[in-house]
């Protein structure tokens, strides 16, 4: 498989390392609040796994050492779009 | 043997090349261009292996990968190689092959008994009856069917040749050198488009090879050649032979290039094969088409063969497969492989087609020959070589013809597995009587035969407008589009699978020996499905992978149960699509070079100094220093111990990661990573911090330095260097992109020695003279400073591992060896000594420090006795989840202190902590064992565990229980600092 890091061009999905599903976003736990605990558990472990597209996080540690989003279909592998997480507008 | 079978004249071997080989130890000769199968035929060897499971004698079959019988073990010694297909050898002076299969000898072969049982040996004969005794199955049943069946033999020893890997990029793969494949390559390349052209065979040019057409008026294979030539000289297409593609991945072709299979023994330097990952663009598959036979009685037999391979062996090879040979034929294929026959001197006996109605051109071109429409041959008969074939013609009469050779021709099946493996199924036309490619993967399109177009003309005009298409969509602009005339042939096809009226076995897959009984009897049990009827009969489930047989066992289980092909529906291909020897998969990666090793810069040092080297994550580091007369490791580590705590030493500890982090927000990072607070760290200053993951537990320790207000260095373990930098770029990059950050790992960039021992600062103090002041005033424990050494930039760090007064210092990694002379020299008045990983490990043990033993990925900080070192004035990660209930637990198991109660005992990690008296069990589990080590210091061994409720248990004596190693000592739970509790040493 290959992914197109915005940085270094297409390159084998060797070079990159799998984090998963980009979708959770980490609440912010320096604030407290009534449902933190139950936030963060959700983000720490529950996980969806979606037969059809998932934008997910690949870390580029044989490249750029950039974290990117990329959008797969997990049906066929085929790769729709990769970003960097830098990049995207926050939550 | 039946004399040789040379023609006089023909074919595409040079006569003038005789290569020398041998058969089950009989020496032949063949010629330049002979495949092992051809120089065998040529020999007149018919009999060339025996069959998987009734042990039948086989022959020849096929003229290429598709060979489900002539399989043999080639060469000898640690090179022997089995079941390899003798139709895709290609022959080479002193080649050795030999029958596989038979015992005690191909002729006679005494399991070939098995047959007699062929009533016993049914489909799902093992499944119903070795099912009980369970037993029985490991120590009688298997061994014994395991010497029956199987097929060549391993050698047994290590392969002597490389292997690697390759990559290759281009626009255009085309995938096969036919007619096709070669006007797609040589109109794509002509346009400047980077074109690989990949060909399994030795030669190019496919079919044409094998058949007799002309195009423009010359014979195919001097087009062929023509084209090969001007291939050639494009600097922009690569012509690979062969070279087989053998999967189709995620946006790659996976492919073997057999560089040197064709020689007895690689020349120096050379792979035996090369292993190719190849990016294209787009793809043209152009593999042609597979040929099927007909399943009748006795298609086994030796002498039965694909028309397709005879016109083969008789135009390229010039090789007869009999003299007197019959053609039984589904389409007009069968007619036209009679007439090559004939033109070649070989007498056609008769002509047998299960069509009634055939053009009477087409049957003009048996000639004289006897001829049978409407016709089915039920039975060959010969045993070990075809005598003779049983013909039911149209009328119900039945006779009995002598032949020495039956052409079969079935239809032909598109060589499609490659457009199949990324999941999409074949579509059957019935039109073409053939499955091909529906759904194709991206960039991929079909040309020729592969794609159901039989003709020449269609394959060179697919080709010629594929590649053309291919090259003007990369930005590329073809010239005027090339017309080819060719001696066409037009040829109709009747899908014919199985003969009812045949009496003796009749083969549907002749690799995995699965007759048409078989699937009559998968389909009674209910076996109905194309993937049961697969797995139950393994049909196509062979090193040919049923190129042969897959579509002739699904049709003829569509007729057994009164439903078409389409319903029937077809298996999927898998990669690969030929055998690929794992040798090829793992390249260079064996033995040592199974994963890359780094080594630091004071290597060459070390080995110098006669160190033993251990692997420690990716690198090599030094164990021990071993002395003269020195006899034992433990001697060894037990001297550098003493040496470093009653004087001094140095160990290169260059391997822990090294993260740089710069910018005015690191401070605030850091507070976000570490469980303690580092924005407060003053500049020259370091500090020890734990981090932990999301979920709470303990990913990493080590120090972190502040050089300058904006420049800090982190260390991380050698274990974990990676997980933290990919860490630290995931939570800045991720979560908190707003904080100014840059960091970069440097662990390759600095070369780092830890200097320690109560002598350390004399040490260093002669080494870096007046270039730093190591004054306990000056640079204080957990002091750090930039300062250049001679010409070269130095840092230092007052940190302690080992519990005594020491240092680190780094310099650029190329100057790790002359650090470590230096550091030698400067030593050797004050009896420093080189120490390594053990010693290392022994005064950490000694001084309760945590290591990767106890940071497990099971603790959290609490367990380790650093849960005061949580900050509660800031947030970090891992802050919540780390309270939960079951982390904050007073019962966890937490981090002690063991010494052995008879000071003689050895203590060994990995044994379980129980009280004293009770009978071990799960439940009575109290703890284990994390790290032990013999304490030079102490005198006795020591050791660090993790034990539940262990603060609170100093003093008690419990039981140390190691079962494996018959281990059961009695120990003392103490503190886990066996060393200057106080920490008065590291301050000195």
């Amino acid at each position: 498989m290959r992914i197109p890091c915005p940085f270094c061009g297409p390159r084998d999905a060797a070079e990159f390392s799998y984090l998963g599903d980009a979708a959770p976003k980490r609440p912010d736990t320096a604030i407290a609040s009534a449902d933190i605990e139950a936030a963060l558990y959700d983000y720490v472990y529950l996980r969806d796994n979606p037969a059809g597209l998932l934008r997910e996080y690949w870390y580029h540690g044989s490249g750029c050492h950039g974290w990117l989003v990329v959008e797969r279909d997990t049906r066929t592998h085929r790769i729709i779009a990769a970003s960097m997480a830098q990049a995207e507008p926050s939550p | 043997m039946s004399g040789p079978r040379r023609l006089a004249n023909g074919g595409l071997i040079d006569r003038t090349k005789t290569i020398r080989f041998s058969f089950d130890g009989n020496p032949l000769q063949g010629f330049g261009g002979d495949t092992l199968a051809s120089a065998l035929m040529a020999n007149g060897v018919r009999l060339v292996g025996r069959s998987f499971k009734y042990h039948r004698p086989r022959g020849i079959f096929s003229a290429g990968p598709e060979e489900p019988n002539a399989l043999v073990e080639l060469r000898s010694g640690a090179r022997r190689e089995p079941n390899t297909k003798a139709t895709t050898v290609e022959l080479f002076d002193g080649l050795e092959a030999t029958s596989q299969n038979r015992w005690p000898s191909l002729a006679f072969d005494i399991h070939a008994i098995n047959q007699l049982a062929g009533p016993l040996l049914v489909t799902g004969f093992y499944y119903k009856t070795f099912m009980w005794p369970a037993a029985f199955w490991e120590k009688i049943y298997e061994p014994a069917i395991r010497r029956a069946a199987g097929l060549g033999r391993l050698s047994g020893e290590a392969d002597p040749d490389t292997y690697e890997k390759a990559y290759a990029f281009c626009d255009l793969l085309v995938i096969g050198a036919g007619p096709a494949g070669l006007a797609a390559a040589l109109t794509a390349g002509r346009t400047g488009a980077r074109v690989i052209l990949a060909e399994d065979d030795f030669v190019l040019g496919g079919r044409l090879n094998s058949e007799t057409h002309e195009i423009d008026g010359a014979p195919g294979t001097i087009w062929a050649k023509r084209v090969e030539e001007e291939l050639e000289t494009l600097p922009n297409v690569r012509v690979m032979r062969r070279m087989s593609v053998f999967g189709t991945y995620d946006g790659e072709y996976g492919a073997v290039e057999r560089v040197a299979d064709h020689v007895p023994v690689p020349p120096a330097f050379t792979p035996r094969q090369r292993l190719w990952k190849i990016v294209a663009r787009e793809t043209i598959l152009a593999m042609g088409a597979v040929e099927r036979g007909i399943v009748f009685g006795g298609n086994d037999t030796p002498g039965v063969m694909l028309a397709s391979a005879m016109r083969t062996y008789v135009n390229r090879f010039a090789a007869a497969p009999g003299r007197h040979i019959a053609v039984f034929t589904a389409s007009d294929y069968g007619w036209r492989t009679a007439l090559d026959l004939a033109k070649a001197g070989v007498t056609v006996a008769c002509v047998v087609d299960t069509r009634t109605k055939v053009a009477p051109e087409v049957v003009a071109l048996a000639g004289d020959a006897p001829v049978f429409l409407g016709g089915r041959v039920t039975d060959a008969r010969g045993g070990r070589a075809l005598k003779s074939i049983a013909v039911l013609d149209a009328t119900g009469n039945r006779r009995t013809i002598a032949v020495d050779a039956l052409a079969v021709s079935g239809g032909f099946n598109p060589d499609i597995a490659l457009s199949t493996h990324l999941g999409s199924k074949p579509a059957w036309s019935e039109p073409k009587a053939a499955f091909l490619a529906a759904q194709l993967p991206d960039g991929m399109a079909v040309a020729g035969a592969a794609a159901g177009h039989w003709t020449l003309a269609e394959a060179l005009h697919d080709g010629t407008v594929l590649g053309a298409d291919a090259a003007a969509r990369g930005g590329r602009r073809p010239q005027g589009m090339l017309r080819y005339r060719t001696s066409d042939e037009h040829y109709a096809v009747n899908a014919f699978w199985h003969v009812a009226e045949s009496r003796k076995k009749a083969f549907v897959d002749l690799q995995n020996d699965v007759t048409d009984k078989d699937v009559a009897l998968a389909a009674r049990e209910g076996f109905r499905s194309v993937e049961h009827l697969k797995r139950y009969t393994t049909l196509g489930m062979a090193t040919d992978q049923g190129k042969t047989s897959n579509v002739s066992g699904l049709a003829i289980m569509a007729e057994l149960t009164g439903r078409t092909i389409v319903q029937t529906g077809v298996t999927r291909a898998r990669p690969p699509h030929v055998p690929v020897a794992i040798a090829a998969f793992a390249g260079l990666h064996t033995g040592r070079h199974f994963k890359p090793t780094r080594l630091t810069s004071g290597h060459g040092w070390a080995a110098a100094q006669g160190a033993t080297f251990v692997d420690a994550g990716p690198w090599l580091r030094a164990q021990w220093f071993a002395q003269a007369g020195e006899t034992d490791w433990l001697q060894s580590v037990t001297r550098e111990v003493r040496t470093v705590r009653s004087g001094s030493g140095f160990c290169d500890v260059s391997t822990l990661g090294k993260i740089a982090l710069m910018g005015p927000d690191v401070g605030a990072l850091l507070d976000r990573i570490y469980i303690n607070t580092f924005s407060t760290l003053a500049v020259g200053r370091v500090r020890y911090g734990v981090m932990l993951r999301e979920d709470g537990f303990v990913m990493d320790d080590g120090t972190t330095a502040r050089l300058g207000p904006d420049h800090w260095v982190m260390s991380t373990t050698t274990a974990n260097a990676g997980k933290v930098m990919q860490h630290l770029a995931f939570c800045h990059q991720v979560l908190w992109p707003e904080l100014d950050v840059q960091m970069v790992s440097v662990t390759e960039q600095w070369a780092q020695y830890a200097v320690a021992g109560p002598r350390s600062r004399e040490l260093l103090q002669r080494l870096l003279g007046d270039a730093a002041d190591l004054s306990n005033a000056a640079f204080p424990y957990l002091a750090c400073a930039e300062f250049r050494l001679g010409q070269i930039p130095a840092r230092l760090f007052r940190i302690s591992f080992s519990g005594e007064l020491a240092y680190e210092i780094a310099v650029p990694a190329g100057y790790g060896g002359a650090l470590a002379r230096r550091l030698a020299d400067a030593g050797r008045e004050f009896g420093a000594t080189p120490y390594g990983t053990e010693a290392l490990s022994v005064m950490r043990i000694e001084k309760g420090h945590v290591a990767g033993n106890e940071l497990n990925g099971q603790t959290v900080a609490g367990d380790l006795g650093l849960g005061r070192m949580m900050s509660t004035k800031k947030d970090f990660v891992g802050r919540l989840m780390a309270a939960r209930p079951a982390l904050v637990d007073p019962q966890r198991p937490s981090l002690v202190g063991l010494k052995p109660v008879q000071s003689g005992d050895r203590l060994r990690a990995g044994a379980h902590f129980m009280a004293r008296g009770v009978a071990p069990a799960p439940e009575t589990d109290q703890g284990y064992m994390t790290s032990t080590a013999f304490s030079p210091t102490l005198g006795h061994w020591i050791g660090l565990g993790l034990l539940a409720r262990g603060a609170q248990r100093i003093g008690e004596l419990i039981r140390a229980y190691d079962p494996v190693r018959s281990g059961d000592v009695e120990v003392e739970v103490v503190s886990p600092v066996f060393v200057d509790p106080a920490g008065v040493r590291v301050r000195a």
